[in-house]
């Protein structure tokens, strides 16, 4: 194959500059919104009204939040390693919406005479992209952790570390099932699939469940927010930080539940499809119109994952450290091995 | 011996394996959580609603004055020498002729401050009170820069005039008549 | 140039800038970032081979996974320029020597390339993609892919061993 990169197609180029700036600006205002939907959900599960004063219902709390962590003071401090201090946010931020960039947010879609793919990037290993991007999460905190030269930071930066490491195993492992039975890695392709038959959640409950599980490790919510436990490490891999440093690493945290929650969407839950066993096409609407209504159907149920995050979040307490390791080891890698195999053995079993 | 019903002896049987894997009592406390979504709140909107205080609830003080707008107050200094926390300071004055319609009798308090900081809102100066001069009303948590400003004086204490200011009079005079009918009631 | 070459010469400079300033970094935290970098320059050279599966296995296993580890160990160590310890002028001999044996072999090897390339079997550009890279494991390599396992298997219930001692 000759590869002849030299003919760019510039209109293919603002297309695709054009979707990524659409999707990054929505994962961010996403993010905004569900700091406030986040302290929205904890105050109704404890009787409380949650923020209401900043325009109609609240509303705008975000900004005012935001204008905020911009106006404090900007801290680092004198024993830190500067350039680091300075890398560990941006790695966060970055990684985090790195991921964005394979999920498909849509069928194709029909515009000025062109084709467009809801989707940045469909390259044919979507989900192991995924999950690179996953394992390289962890370079932010610990990057940050450690350049704030403070013990407390570098604690919390090392348990975020092992967490990560220690769930991804299990989370690859439980992909892997997936994988087996889609027979492939991209993700475009496995929606398809899902489209045409069953979504994967009705073959793979077990993997969904330990995929979610991991999901929530990974993202270092809570039960698994050994990293930030403040009453054990003041405020965890950031206690150094401050500003709009801090508001990096927090707002990272929720584009990450963001895009955890669009992967575990379109992995399990039919991505853009709008009915599971339900042929929408019977509905004779153009392209366009499908295309805006999976793009609906997909966003809310990344919403619906969101909120399950926030309701976990403010139903279980924290694992103690020890806790969290044995149910990673112990528990739910031989789960997902034992999802693998009987998934294998299934999967024999029907093609002879 | 058991002294209370109250003990409980520790459950130290093996978990059964529904617990052990923890996910019924996990959905058990996400249903828990989840119908607290849907009950009512229990908040309080406080600068638009306020909470009822009971009968004894004691704050900020107020300097009474009678429906002419006399103050009642003749310095006496009993509410001084009952407070417990020192907070009361006042220098006494005599009423000169053409005075009669701002103090009721002829002597009366010329400075009169309450140190906020120091007041522990303890109501002994209201119950010292012969004159029916000082109570203490339901309005609580002032916010203020200094520490000076927490000292209030006349300006601060006095009740509203009932024929300059009648709304803000009759509001503040019929808060410290409920307190009487509470007081009554409970001392009846 | 085309844009391939460009991004060639782009990763090749990265890959070996990145290699030198890990190599001559005093800190070793620096280090690892550095050996970091380079990993994702080789991923870019995988990429521009047309083998993404490689290039996103060497990030998940090396950035992701190991070079993790190592950030975790050397940020532990808490290693500073002023506690390292002095060496032996003989280590030092030793290894320069060791080193240059090593260089010997990497020019060996690489004098064999233009004799290998000859061999060089053509699948359209697709070597590198999940399907064939499956089957060519599963099929051509297989042996030497079992042992490998086999090897991974020893490793990991030689780590289980070491765990145990302190029970």
């Amino acid at each position: 194959m000759d590869i002849t990169l030299l003919a760019v197609d510039w209109a293919l180029v603002l297309e695709k500059f054009i979707f990524i700036a659409f999707i990054i600006t929505v994962s961010l205002v996403v993010a905004l919104y569900m700091t406030f939907g986040e302290r929205k959900v904890a105050a109704w599960i404890q009787d409380r009204l949650g923020p209401n004063r900043a325009g109609p219902f609240g509303i705008l709390q975000p900004l005012a939040d935001g204008v905020k962590m911009f106006f404090k003071e900007e801290i680092i401090p004198t024993s830190s390693n500067k350039i680091l201090f300075i890398l560990g946010p941006s790695l966060a931020m970055i990684t985090a919406m790195l991921t964005s960039a394979v999920i498909p947010w849509g069928d194709k879609a029909e515009l000025f005479g062109r084709t467009i793919s809801l989707q940045i990037a469909d390259v044919n290993i979507g989900i192991l992209y995924v999950f690179g991007i996953l394992s390289l999460g962890v370079y932010g905190i610990m990057i940050g952790a450690w350049a704030s030269n403070n013990k407390f930071s570098l604690m919390g930066g090392l348990r975020a570390a092992s967490q990560i490491i220690s769930y991804e195993l299990a989370m690859g492992i439980s992909l892997i099932a997936l994988i087996m039975i889609t027979g492939t890695l991209s993700l475009g392709e496995m929606v398809h699939q899902q489209k045409e038959g069953w979504w994967n959640f009705f073959v793979q409950p077990l993997g969904f469940f330990i995929f979610l599980i991991c999901a929530f490790a990974e993202c270092n919510r809570t039960p698994f927010d050994l990293a930030e436990a403040e009453n054990e490490l003041i405020g965890g891999y950031h206690s150094e930080y401050s500003s709009l440093k801090l508001g990096f690493y927090l707002f990272a945290e929720y584009i990450n539940m963001f895009i955890s929650s669009a992967v575990m969407a379109t992995l399990y839950f039919g991505g853009y499809d709008i009915i599971p066993f339900y042929d929408e096409s019977v509905w004779g609407l153009s392209a366009n119109i499908m295309a805006l209504l999976g793009a609906a159907a997909l966003f809310f149920k990344i919403l619906v994952f969101i909120f399950i995050f926030m309701w976990v979040r403010w139903t279980v307490p924290r694992f103690r450290y020890d806790q969290l390791m044995n149910l990673g080891w112990k528990g739910l890698i031989p789960l997902a091995l034992f999802n693998m195999l009987v998934t294998a053995a299934v999967i024999l079993f029907l093609k002879k | 011996m058991q002294l209370t019903n109250k003990a409980k002896l520790v459950d130290r049987k093996p978990m059964s394996i529904a617990e052990k894997i923890y996910l019924p009592a996990i959905f058990k406390g996400m249903g828990i959580t989840f119908s607290h979504i849907f009950k009512k709140k229990v908040t309080i909107q406080y600068p638009e609603q306020t909470r009822s205080f009971s009968p004894v609830f004691r704050g900020l003080h107020i300097l009474n004055r009678d429906e002419e707008g006399r103050e009642n107050c003749t310095a006496c200094g009993l509410c001084a020498v009952a407070c417990p926390a020192e907070a009361i300071t006042m220098d006494a004055a005599e009423r000169l002729p053409g005075e009669e319609h701002l103090y009721r009798e002829e002597k009366y308090a010329a400075k009169y401050e309450i140190n906020m900081l120091r007041c522990i809102f303890c109501g002994l100066c209201e119950e010292a009170c012969p004159k029916d001069a000082i109570y203490l009303t339901e309005t609580f948590a002032p916010a203020n820069y200094s520490r000076q400003s927490f000292i209030y004086g006349k300006d601060n204490l006095v009740i509203p005039h009932p024929t300059e200011n009648p709304e803000a009079f009759t509001k503040a005079k019929g808060l410290i008549d409920e307190r009487k009918a509470k007081a009554n009631q409970q001392t009846a | 140039m085309s844009i391939t070459e460009i991004l060639f010469w782009f990763l090749t400079a990265m890959a070996v800038g990145g290699a030198l300033m890990m190599v001559t970094s005093k800190n070793p935290v620096y280090s690892v970032l550095w050996l970091i970098v380079v990993f994702f320059a080789i991923s870019g050279h995988y990429i521009l081979l047309n083998a993404q599966f490689l290039a996103v296995v060497n990030i998940i296993v090396y950035a992701g996974a190991i070079m993790v580890l190592f950030l975790f160990v050397i940020m532990l160590m808490n290693m500073n320029a002023d506690n390292e310890p002095q060496k032996n002028i003989w280590l030092k001999i030793a290894g320069m020597i060791a080193g240059g044996c090593l260089l010997l072999v990497f020019i060996a090897a690489i004098r064999q390339t233009e004799a290998l390339q000859i061999q060089k079997v053509n699948t359209g550009g697709q070597t590198g993609l999940i399907h064939l890279l499956g089957k060519t494991l599963f099929t051509d390599y297989v042996l030497p892919f079992e042992i490998s396992s086999v090897l991974f298997l020893s490793a990991m219930v030689g780590a289980v061993v070491l765990g145990r001692k302190g029970d």
